[in-house]
């Protein structure tokens, strides 16, 4: 009953992942008030590549969040699968739909918006 | 297989008493499972967001000109510096959880009552930084005018950078006055008269050969927003409809209302998480001092309180992403 594992201290880990963090939203911050323009400025998959690199930035820190503060790294690998698997499915799904939708309509939409007067 | 079904011996325990489903308590499993169900609600909402972001995608407002504000820097263009302190106070309570956590671990009492402590603080100091950010969104930094078709219009000087509505109007005398009750109709109410009259900000903008107007569309080459030619302003200025100073659920200075909505909808369901979790964490807090979980022989509790945290803090890096970055 009692928890006999896990008596260690992982403070190492814990500042060693907040520097992770904190390094990554340093950059995204610095990435977010220069904008260079050879990232900011391209198309790339459906959107810049400034953009594409703050969502990877972002999923990067996600996953340090999960896996190190929340301890999903220790949990049973079944239960790691149900939460993380399920989630990602589900939100990858709704957002291509959605955002192709978006589109869509800005394709039909956009053309028929008067912007001179 | 035994571990993953109920059996009649535990019938008085509403927690699954020592069963055991994944190796995780019956509490911790379910936090997962919340936190999950959750995290698809704050995704239909991104996505959502996302949607509306797509469909007006080349005259959506940009957040580098929206959230420019920085404590005692009045006038200074700060774009990102406060919201980037924001994400660290909530790292940073992230962190102190987690060590929190790490203490209960180790059975120490005294450290975790510190580090809850800290994470508690860090909580109500985002909370408060959120409510500056909305004031400063509320209050709006320019000021705009409103089509009768509800397009925003800005006003640029020469430079191309906005200006504030003050910097060219001139105030007039006006014949109009607030409706008060003691000085007119005792049962009819009127609304704060706008400072600044639609009349006035034309009168203004005639005045004044060197300002122009920006529309919301954005050159999406450049990514900025187009300004129209001070020869063919007028014709906009002639469709205008109202003084727009600030933003809210029906109007908005900084261009689409669907921004200023989903703003307050999002932020504002994030910061209702950030405030339930500060008031569990206090209970947590106080369950701690008083030894509860010292003779329960675990701090699971904490853990628990914990994951809620950090899901808080996971919802912000996205909510940052989605709504300054991108």
């Amino acid at each position: 009953m009692a928890h006999a594992q896990e008596h260690t201290s992982h403070t190492k880990l814990i500042w060693k992942v907040f520097g992770i963090l904190s390094v990554i939203t340093f950059v995204e911050v610095i990435l977010g008030i220069i904008k260079p323009e050879f990232l900011h400025l391209t198309h790339f998959l459906g959107t810049s590549l400034l953009n594409s690199i703050f969502l990877i930035l972002t999923l990067v820190k996600a996953y340090y969040i999960t896996w190190f503060f929340m301890h999903m790294a220790d949990e049973k690998k079944s239960l790691r699968r149900a939460v993380v698997w399920t989630a990602l499915f589900l939100i990858i799904y709704l957002a291509t739909l959605l955002l192709i939708e978006g589109s869509y309509i800005n394709d039909v939409m956009g053309p028929l918006t008067k912007w001179n007067y | 297989m035994e571990s993953t079904i109920a059996t009649d011996a535990d019938r008085d325990n509403w927690d699954g008493g020592n069963q055991k489903p994944l190796e995780a308590s019956y509490g911790k499993m379910m936090m997962w499972f919340f936190i999950l169900s959750d995290a698809i609600t704050f995704s239909g909402f991104l996505g959502a967001y996302g949607l509306m972001r797509f469909k007006f995608i080349d005259s959506w407002p940009i957040a580098d000109e929206v959230f420019t504000h920085f404590p005692f820097l009045h006038g200074v263009h700060a774009p990102m510096y406060y919201v980037a302190l924001m994400t660290f106070v909530l790292i940073f309570s992230s962190v102190t959880m987690v060590l929190a956590v790490d203490a209960g671990h180790q059975m120490k009492k005294a450290k975790v009552t510190f580090y809850m402590l800290l994470t508690i603080i860090g909580g109500v100091i985002f909370l408060g930084s959120q409510a500056w950010e909305w004031k400063n969104f509320i209050q709006g930094s320019y000021g705009a005018v409103q089509l009768n078709d509800g397009k925003i219009i800005q006003f640029v000087d020469a430079s191309g950078h906005q200006v504030t509505l003050e910097s060219f109007v001139k105030p007039s005398d006006n014949e109009r006055t607030q409706h008060i009750k003691s000085k007119g109709l005792w049962f009819v109410e009127e609304a704060a008269l706008p400072a600044i009259t639609l009349n006035e900000v034309i009168e203004g903008f005639k005045a004044h050969p060197e300002i122009t107007i920006r529309t919301e569309q954005i050159n999406m080459e450049l990514k900025e927003k187009i300004i129209i030619p001070r020869a063919d302003a007028m014709n906009f200025l002639n469709e205008s409809k109202a003084v727009v100073v600030g933003a809210n659920l029906q109007v908005n200075e900084y261009g689409k209302t669907l921004f200023a909505d989903f703003f307050f909808f999002i932020t504002g369901f994030h910061g209702f998480h950030v405030f339930s979790g500060v008031i569990i964490n206090i209970i947590i807090f106080f369950n701690v001092i008083i030894g509860t979980y010292e003779r329960r022989g675990h701090y699971e509790m904490v853990e628990k309180v914990g994951l809620y945290w950090h899901f808080v803090d996971l919802v912000w890096v996205f909510v940052f992403t989605f709504f300054y970055l991108v």
